[in-house]
């Protein structure tokens, strides 16, 4: 079996932002579901903690092809 | 493309290499490649646009007027104002509405077939973004607080005498070192992650394709994924618009607060 391993570093580095971007959805989903009239308010906050949690998953990918060879 | 021949021997895996296109001049650090000429063609677009949409401004507006300003009332109102707060934020609206426009025309040229590459997919186009970014959110923070009151303002008042030393380098990192590299690896990551999936998708079916026997029926099925994938990209074109322009809100909202 031939391969890269930095990929499946990658994988492993896309665990944590996965498991955090779907807490920060069920939170806005259950607060919108609570209060519809919050939408406004709650949407560029989720977007934004979606945003930062996701950086470390684009690390990885980033550093999986840096580190190719 | 080199990935697609009529003949399959080996598959091969698309790679970075694919987004290296250079078109005119020598194959160097001099060539004008395809996203340079993508950059120029959606900086030409965006003006053409927005002048032939708001030329005759209307009370009753036009379809063209309207979707102009659908997409400027996002940025001012649901950005911008939110963000950076409605005493200030109008003179940093052009900024913002300028990067939505740009990065968001850019990225679609992902998936629009003529041109058919997220010119962000270049690491490049997004630093010379977040550089941008970076200088205006310090420079209007300097400008408010004075130099010394800027880098004072990094850290909360009513912290032990203790920790105000560690917090002050934590915050000194995030905001000359994190925020910039993280602003600019987002935009590219994000396009150039989806691109080579797509890439992966259709030159895969193909291969499976043209190998016959029962590979024909599992290279369908990832034509059809493919064109699935090219749907969600659409999607996350939109999304990373968005989200660099509410974080380049947030950190020049950030820097010209008046109590961190």
């Amino acid at each position: 079996m031939t391969g890269n391993i930095a990929i499946l570093g990658y994988g492993l580095s896309a665990i944590g932002p996965g498991i955090g971007v779907g807490l920060i959805f069920a939170a806005y989903i259950n607060g919108v579901a609570r209060q519809p009239e919050a939408r406004g308010m709650l949407q560029p906050i989720a977007f934004l903690g979606m945003a930062i949690t996701e950086a470390l998953a684009i690390f990885g990918i980033a550093l999986a092809f840096v580190f190719k060879a | 493309m080199s990935l697609v021949s009529a003949a399959p021997s080996e598959y091969t895996a698309p790679g970075v290499e694919e987004f290296w296109q250079p078109l005119f001049g020598t194959d160097g650090p001099w060539a004008i490649t395809r996203p340079m000429l993508l950059m120029a063609i959606s900086a030409g677009l965006i003006i053409w646009f927005l002048l032939a949409t708001t030329r005759k401004k209307a009370l009753v507006p036009s379809r063209g007027q309207m979707s102009t300003e659908a997409v400027y009332g996002l940025v001012r109102n649901g950005i911008a104002k939110d963000l950076i707060g409605s005493k200030e934020f109008l003179r940093f609206v052009p900024l913002l509405f300028s990067l939505f426009m740009i990065i968001l025309v850019n990225n679609l040229f992902g998936v629009l077939p003529p041109f058919s590459y997220p010119t962000m997919s270049r690491i490049g186009f997004p630093i010379a973004l977040s550089l941008i970014v970076w200088v205006v959110f310090h420079a209007v923070g300097m400008k408010k607080h004075g130099f010394i009151g800027y880098w004072k303002s990094l850290v909360p008042s009513g912290l032990p005498k203790g920790m105000i030393l560690p917090i002050f380098f934590l915050e000194l990192i995030t905001d000359l070192f994190t925020r910039p590299v993280t602003l600019a690896l987002r935009l590219f990551g994000n396009m150039f992650a989806g691109h080579i999936l797509i890439v992966l998708f259709i030159t895969g079916g193909w291969y499976m394709l043209t190998s016959g026997g029962i590979l024909v029926i599992a290279g369908g099925v990832t034509w059809i994924f493919a064109v699935v994938m090219t749907l969600f990209e659409l999607l996350v074109e939109f999304l990373q618009a968005y989200v660099f322009t509410l974080l380049a809100a947030l950190y020049i909202g950030g820097a010209i607060a008046d109590e961190h």
